[in-house]
């Protein structure tokens, strides 16, 4: 039997959490150390995983299948192609450097410890499993921790955020089971498996694929979000502290996108083509409406999460255009905004242990005190609103060209949200780092080693990905292409 | 089969009658609960080890009164779990007092004989003699707090609508053995199969019934006891009627209706389904509100009750295993919850959710511990009541019952919010100073005297605890080899 790789990214984040809860209550230098160990090594397993991957085939690689609950054919089934892969790395690097950042936690950190790396547990899972049953597991195991991470270590209105994100995810995903059991019945053996169903769900009836797809569409729209489902983003996400902002906007929007892309469109094909209109129209919204709302706002933080809401409209608008580079773009966008915003909500971080407020009205000239902060905001910031050269940029100006190929009008609206975007993100700048320097910060320090640390590799991944976006699509396109063919899609 | 031949079939109900009679007995002379718990534990042990797991063929005992079949088993095998684990939450609960250990153990020894004999009646006159004993003992302990009022008002107000709901019970057998000139369930099942039956008057009869099956199982509109009879009585005893009679209500539910009555099945499904949304919905709206923990685990379990009828309705083999699986992910769960109450309860004197805050820096073992059973109870994977609620809306779904399925999912989503407030409590919120706290405690608390076995008394407590939770995460986790015994134990 081959070294179960995938089995140990997922379990090495729980091992450790394990260990932790077995660790003395006073030895705090050592749960930090035993949990950058353990998302450390994930990390280092997740780039062999990449080294090793064969881009150009499209089937799963690294299988692993063990019967579980043979009763339902059920299978611990784990599985990488070139849909997840990227999303395997960014919850690794992440799940590793915003446990770096971590380290600013200075309450209950044995607790602290122990949820965070569940949580990197059920994400690494949600993104690796092949098996439906599988997947609703992992993708509920996320909830828990993630509920006690703003709920006991967040701000102000922590507990109102935390039981908002609790209830509002567990609401979608229920509705996702319901659809999960229909298919696992009206399939012929009855089966969870993702790649059993994606041959058999099309002989499924259209009306009834619209009602399954709507089901599905409850659990991941909810995770995404998607207007008017976004509601308890910004709430989630001013409330948790800054790791915990890092993998909620990094990661585990992603998963609502990825179900899409796992899920949604290559079981229920039918209804995917037929709900390709309001998916343009609803990502149109997200990204203008989006950025509308982070304009308006002053809490750095909050100002984020909204662009968040913006940026994943145009995952939404990538996976309308039913069309190879349309979708390149929308699971590209998905990684890139995993690593700017988490930068992004990082460097809030930064900001506001310095300064313990993140109203952008009372910030001004920081960039004479904060030079290499402000330096790397400023990157962070460009790739955010899309500058060529950066990440961002391709993967909207793909997106958008795909779009622009089936839904001109809802594109043309959409471009608009860049400039918005544009808008907000240079006032922002503006307000913090330009401008006289406000006397409040004349004693404020510059960013520091450990932050520049888990900054800078992020900012290479930004740029390496903005010169030369072939290192991500070579991984994804064949993976892309052949589901566009199983759905039927425009291949260009 | 005949009495003498029958015995070998009945050896477990004997040891426990023979156990149950010497702990009463030993109760004169010793006065240490610890010592009278683990006397009885060794009969629910010896018990067990007397199942007769060899014989897995029906046989008809005592002239067809009651049958011994894997479904009877398996529901004895539940009533055995749940005595033992109330019988080791009852040693470390503090507002007893050693006095009455003795007559208190007879009584829970005593219920486990009626509820093993209640699961294997096979004649509905046996059925109803089974359920009265089960419901008396239980009144009993119910109000077994002798000088505490709340205690008396529960096992009052238990008793009558118990004794209404059993009368009404009663009313609709007089029914069916009028219609059908006998009360034995496999005499009627061949009539009704044979088709000639007035199918009209054996479903009126057959829903008066239900009504007396509603109040052991506590659905709505029999379920307006819980509250009262969930704060009022000793919380071991809450625990108790919380997850053994309710098991015991839901197999003789299965055996008449599903295995029995079947024919029938169309005429009361609708009715049934009904209830069913009822009961989950009633249930989960009133829990929200609740201040004290028993009372919001009381609805809760009228909630729950919603869900495992939903397997029961769907009638069809993944139904009723999904019923069984749940009723036996619940009565760990449940019966874990009320064990944590318990110990809560012996530090701060009372049952308030509020007072629970911060119990995670005082006592995080505990409130972890709570956590999961709640978590298990709101169905979070990877836990068993998940894997429970997974199985009934599976059946659901599979036998086309969709609003049923949507109606629980929802439900669940509902539930959620009072089950994590108590967690919320306990993690988010600091502890109170005692200035803080309300200063009610509910009864006079006997300290137990000071002698070295009382960490044995506690250590008990926390045996159930943890027995519970292994449970159910094995259970959640690995359900393979339990879904094989239970479809090995259909009917």
């Amino acid at each position: 039997m081959p070294f179960p790789l995938l089995t140990s990214i997922i379990f090495l984040p729980l091992l450790g959490g394990v260990l932790i809860l077995f660790t003395p209550k006073d030895k705090t230098g050592l749960m930090k150390s035993i949990a950058t160990a353990a998302t450390g090594l994930a990390l280092v397993l997740a780039v062999i995983l990449v080294v090793k991957f064969s881009c150009g085939d499209t089937e799963m690689q690294f299988v692993e299948r063990l019967p579980w609950i043979p009763q339902m054919n059920i299978n611990y089934h784990l599985g990488v192609d070139g849909i997840s892969i990227g999303l395997v790395f960014l919850t690794a690097l992440l799940g590793f450097f915003a446990c770096v950042g971590s380290y600013g936690i200075k309450e209950r950190q044995k607790e602290y410890y122990f949820l965070y790396l569940l949580l990197n547990t059920g994400m690494l899972g949600t993104f690796l499993a092949l098996d439906l049953f599988l997947f609703y597991v992992f993708w509920e195991i996320v909830l828990v921790p993630m509920y006690f991470l703003i709920g006991i270590w967040g701000g102000p209105r922590k507990e109102y955020a935390a039981i908002k994100f609790f209830i509002y995810t567990l609401a979608g995903s229920v509705f996702m089971l319901l659809s999960i059991l229909a298919l696992y019945f009206t399939s012929d053996p009855h089966t969870f498996s993702m790649l059993e169903l994606a041959k058999s769900g099309n002989t499924l009836a259209k009306s009834f694929q619209i009602i399954l797809f709507v089901g599905f569409y409850l659990g991941f729209a909810i995770k995404v979000p998607v207007f008017p489902f976004h509601t308890w983003l910004p709430d989630a996400h001013v409330e948790a502290p800054t790791p915990i902002s890092v993998l909620l906007a990094g990661v585990l929007l992603k998963m609502g996108g990825y179900g899409f892309f796992r899920i949604s469109f290559p079981i229920l094909k039918d209804a995917a083509i037929y709900f390709a209109l309001p998916f343009a129209i609803l990502g149109a919204i997200n990204i203008v409406y989006g950025a509308f709302v982070a304009m308006a706002q002053t809490d750095f933080k909050k100002m984020v999460a909204y662009s968040s809401v913006s940026h994943m409209g145009f995952v939404m608008l990538g996976l309308a255009s039913m069309t190879v580079t349309g979708f390149n773009g929308a699971l590209m966008q998905m990684f890139n905004h995993g690593v700017i915003t988490g930068g992004m909500f990082l460097l809030v971080g930064v900001l506001y242990d310095r300064a313990h407020t993140r109203d952008l009205n009372k910030f001004g000239g920081l960039g004479s005190k904060m030079p290499v902060y402000s330096g790397i905001l400023i990157v962070f910031t460009l790739a955010s609103l899309g500058l060529p050269g950066l990440s961002g940029f391709i993967s909207e100006f793909m997106s958008l060209m795909g779009g622009f190929a089936a839904f001109k009008l809802i594109t043309i609206i959409s471009v608009l949200g860049i400039i918005i975007t544009a808008g907000y993100f240079l006032y922002m700048v503006q307000r913090v780092l330009l401008g006289p320097l406000n006397p409040v910060w004349f004693n404020i320090g510059d960013i520091n080693k450990r932050e520049i640390f888990t900054l800078v590799p992020l900012m290479i991944v930004i740029i390496a990905i903005g010169v030369y976006p072939l290192i991500i699509l070579n991984y994804q396109s064949p993976a892309i292409a052949n589901l566009i063919r199983h759905i039927g899609g425009a291949l260009f | 089969m005949n009495v003498v031949l029958s015995l070998k079939y009945f050896l477990p109900e004997l040891i426990l009658t023979g156990f149950a009679l010497a702990v009463l007995i030993l109760g004169l002379f010793v006065k240490r609960r610890a010592v009278l718990g683990v006397f009885c534990l060794l009969g629910i042990l010896s018990a067990i080890s007397f199942m007769p797991q060899s014989y897995r063929a029906t046989a008809p005992l005592f002239s067809n009164m009651l049958i011994n079949d894997s479904f009877s088993e398996f529901f004895k095998e539940i009533t055995l779990l749940v005595m033992g684990l109330v019988i080791l939450i009852s040693m470390g609960y503090k507002a007893f007092s050693d006095e009455d250990a003795g007559e208190y153990y007879f009584l829970l020894m005593a219920v486990a004989v009626t509820m093993m004999i209640a699961v294997s009646s096979n004649n509905l006159m046996m059925i109803y003699i089974a359920l009265e004993a089960v419901s008396l003992i239980s009144y009993i302990l119910v109000a077994f707090l002798k000088r505490d009022n709340l205690s008396s008002e529960a096992g009052l107000k238990y008793f009558l609508f118990g004794a209404l709901a059993t009368g009404v019970m009663l009313y609709g057998i007089s029914f069916i053995y009028g219609l059908f000139g006998t009360t034995d369930l496999a005499a009627i099942s061949r009539t009704l199969t044979a088709g000639n039956a007035n199918i009209f008057a054996a479903t009126i009869a057959l829903i008066l019934i239900l009504a007396g099956l509603s109040f052991k199982c506590a659905l709505v509109p029999f379920h307006m006891w819980v509250p009262d009879a969930y704060q009022g009585a000793p919380t071991p005893i809450t625990a108790f009627i919380s997850a053994g009679p309710k098991a015991i209500g839901f197999a003789i539910l299965i055996r008449i209706f599903l295995k029995n009555f079947f024919p029938l099945f169309p005429n009361w499904s609708e009715l049934v389904s009904v209830i069913a949304i009822i009961t989950m919905t009633a249930g989960n709206i009133l829990a929200i509100n609740q201040e004290n923990i028993k009372r919001m685990l009381g609805y809760s379990s009228i909630a729950q009750a919603g869900y495992i009828l939903i397997g029961f309705v769907v009638g069809t083999a993944l139904g009723i295993q999904g019923v069984m699986f749940y009723l036996l992910a619940y009565v760990l769960m449940n019966l874990g919850a009320f064990g944590c109450v318990v110990l809560v309860s012996n530090i701060i004197k009372n049952d308030y959710i509020e007072e629970y805050s911060g119990l995670s820096k005082r006592e995080p073992a505990l409130a972890f511990l709570l956590t999961m059973f709640l978590l298990s109870l709101a169905g979070i994977p990877p836990l068993a009541g998940f894997f429970g609620k997974f199985l009934v809306f599976a059946a659901a779904i599979q036998s086309k019952y969709y609003i049923l399925a949507i109606a629980g999912v929802a439900n669940s989503v509902l539930a959620l919010y009072y089950y994590v407030k108590v967690v919320k409590f306990m993690y988010l919120d600091e502890p109170r100073t005692s200035a803080e706290g309300r200063d009610r405690p509910r009864v006079m608390i006997a300290e137990p005297k000071k002698h070295g076995f009382i960490s044995v008394e506690a250590g008990a407590v926390k045996l159930a605890l943890i027995i519970a939770l292994a449970g159910i995460l094995i259970i959640g986790l690995f359900p393979a080899p339990f879904l094989s015994w239970i479809s090995l134990s259909l009917l």
